[in-house]
């Protein structure tokens, strides 16, 4: 385990912003850090690179306990929001230094700083100042210095969509790459997805599920990971006798576990099928409310019997075939769901 | 939509139309002359009067009242003073404005105010203060006199007067430097493992540089021209703690005005090169906030 942290705590006044949480991140792994504002991911960041200090808890680095180390002994790359970069000094100067503070001889330092303009591909740019740099290329020369392990603040918060895509599909490739150790926090579920081995969601500062992505988006552990993680309609009903019965009667029999007693039902637009006509399977009726076209997918809003309102995501295709319009009366057939128990109406 | 300068139709065709006149345009012409006039006759008129006065019988007279050793010697006093003050302040100043910004501390905000005070306090009042203190039965003046130090009435107390006066300038320009800047690029200066010192001098002190010069500036020039402070600390002893301020006034005080107006005048124009480089800063902080860094 290149880095670990174990039943951290951390509270600010009143404020208890991480919460007895532990987690591994294998060597050359790039896991993500993911939750809403305030869910504590910041602080736990800046708690393993030593710029915050746990109240309780121990932090590990490559096998060697660090809690007790400062951040300048910790070997530790940080990468801010946004891309703390020194104003004052060029590119270049930049890069070096992380390797002039260890006093190593000017010729290495050279040589190293031409080695990492290149990796980052901005080989030329070394006599710029950050202000005459793009966003995407101030981050990149932030990612430049190879530390052993990496923590990413929400690197790219600060920048619009389609820079943000090209540098996350960067970051995945120069991590495929180089391999360096990183933990990404981000609120962001999709840049979570497209980037990470590893997805541990946090809210209020403790640990919800841990896992690869693909998992906690079709088996989420909490109702607040099956919210969290994608859209998704939120439904209330029962279950009784293993059967799950949602409002005005209908049966949704894709929903198979869950405990008896009242029940919050999950399902993602994507795992409605849409149809016209009854064939067999289970299926409710609804009222057509909206239409959108989204590209290659279409999302439709639909009106159920019992009042609720569900979104459903179809393909152009699919779409045009049926030719679904405002106000048509369609079937929407239920293929996965979660169940989770109600607590709050349990209790 | 009806105003002062946009009437509406029925109003405009109603009323008989006066002659074209510009309106706007005199307003504002006349607006300027007003405000420029009044700079001309609160600062360019006196200034040039003075001018006039010191050097309307010829460069002799000026130079034989700048030659006596009294002249020398207060002028030699007010740079010493200037240089002291300014250079204690500079380094007590980076580091409050340091700990004012980054630590959090009980009395803080109440600190912060109080930065403001020797602008709130009289020159005169803060004179009187370091005597009340350090005078030969102040509290602490007291234990100072038995080892054989002299505040009052000698060069500490003068270079104390000074710096309590231009303490808020150094304070006040860094501090809004610092809290721009924030604590990113420090903690990523850390994270790359520098010290805390190889940080300051390397990330925090070349970013503040324009603002601490600024305020360095403010520093000497206030320096130079105090005088309240001083008249009470010092004892104003010719030839001994008499600074140029102080010997101005005495010129006035004993109706020697000549050399009053002399020596004036070579502070007025010490003060004027001081403008000129304030100006020069401030250019340059403007450029730096733009292209460079």
């Amino acid at each position: 385990m290149a880095m670990r942290v174990e039943n951290l705590s951390k509270r600010f006044g009143s404020f208890q912003a991480v919460d007895d949480v532990s987690l591994a991140v294998p060597a050359g792994e790039l896991a993500v850090v993911l939750g809403p504002s305030g869910s504590g991911k910041s602080t736990l960041l800046r708690i393993i690179a030593g710029l915050e200090a746990a109240d309780s808890g121990t932090v590990e680095l490559t096998g060697e306990d660090v809690t007790d180390l400062p951040v300048q002994c910790r070997g530790v790359g940080f990468v801010f929001q946004h891309y703390a970069l020194f104003r004052h000094m060029t590119v270049g100067r930049n890069i070096a230094f992380g390797l002039e503070v260890q006093k190593l001889p000017r010729a290495e330092i050279r040589a190293r700083v031409a080695e990492l303009l290149e990796l980052i591909q901005m080989t030329g740019y070394a006599d710029r100042y950050p202000s005459q740099l793009s966003g995407g290329q101030r981050q990149r020369v932030a990612l430049a210095p190879r530390p052993k392990v990496l923590l990413l603040d929400e690197p790219f918060g600060a920048l619009d969509a389609k820079v943000r895509e090209e540098l996350r599909a960067w970051l995945r490739r120069l991590h495929d790459e180089v391999h360096v150790t990183s933990l990404f926090v981000t609120h962001d579920q999709e840049e979570a997805f497209e980037v990470a081995g590893q997805v541990i969601v946090l809210n209020k500062g403790r640990v919800e599920q841990m896992g690869p992505p693909q998992q906690l988006y079709e088996l989420p552990a909490s109702p607040f990971v099956a919210a969290f993680l994608g859209s998704v309609n939120v439904l209330h009903g029962r279950r009784l006798d293993g059967q799950t019965i949602l409002g005005d009667g209908m049966l949704a029999p894709a929903c198979h576990d869950g405990p008896d007693g009242q029940a919050v039902v999950y399902i993602r637009p994507h795992e409605f099928e849409v149809t016209r006509r009854l064939n067999g399977r289970t299926s409710w009726p609804a009222r057509v409310l909206q239409v959108d076209p989204l590209g290659g997918l279409v999302r439709l809003d639909v009106l159920l019997r019992d009042g609720a309102k569900v979104r459903a995501q179809v393909s152009r295709e699919r779409r045009s075939e049926l030719n679904i319009q405002v106000g048509d009366e369609i079937y929407v057939v239920p293929r996965q769901c979660k169940v989770f128990g109600d607590r709050a109406a349990n209790s | 939509m009806a105003t002062e300068v946009c009437r509406p139709a029925a109003a405009r065709t109603a009323a008989p139309r006066p002659a074209p006149r510009r309106r706007l345009p005199l307003g504002r012409w006349a607006l300027d002359a007003v405000v420029l006039g009044s700079f001309a006759i609160v600062i360019l008129v006196p200034a040039g009067a003075l001018a006039h006065q010191v050097l309307a019988g010829g460069w002799r007279p000026f130079a034989e009242a700048l030659a006596a050793a009294e002249v020398r010697h207060a002028f030699g006093l007010t740079l010493a003073i200037t240089a002291l003050a300014s250079i204690i302040n500079t380094l007590f100043g980076v580091a409050f404005a340091l700990v004012l910004v980054r630590q959090r501390f009980w009395g803080r905000a109440l600190t912060d105010g109080l930065v403001d005070m020797p602008f709130a306090v009289s020159p005169v009042v803060a004179g009187l203060m370091l005597v009340v203190l350090y005078g030969p039965e102040g509290w602490l003046g007291r234990g100072l006199e038995g080892a054989g130090i002299r505040v009052i009435y000698a060069m500490p107390g003068m270079v104390l007067a000074t710096m309590f006066v231009t303490l808020p300038f150094i304070v006040r320009e860094v501090v809004p430097v610092l809290l721009e800047l924030g604590t990113d690029q420090i903690e990523v200066a850390y994270t790359l493992g520098a010290s805390r010192w190889q940080t300051f001098w390397r990330v925090t002190l070349p970013l503040i540089r324009w603002g601490l010069a600024y305020g360095v500036t403010l520093t000497i020039a206030r320096s130079l021209g105090e005088f309240g402070a001083l008249l009470v600390v010092s004892g104003d002893l010719i030839d001994d703690t008499q600074t140029a301020t102080l010997y101005i006034h005495d010129g006035i005080e004993s109706f020697q005005p000549d050399r009053a107006y002399a020596a004036s005048l070579v502070l007025a124009g010490l003060s004027f090169g001081l403008l000129v480089g304030m100006d020069r800063i401030r250019a340059r902080l403007a450029v730096r906030d733009g292209v460079q860094e």
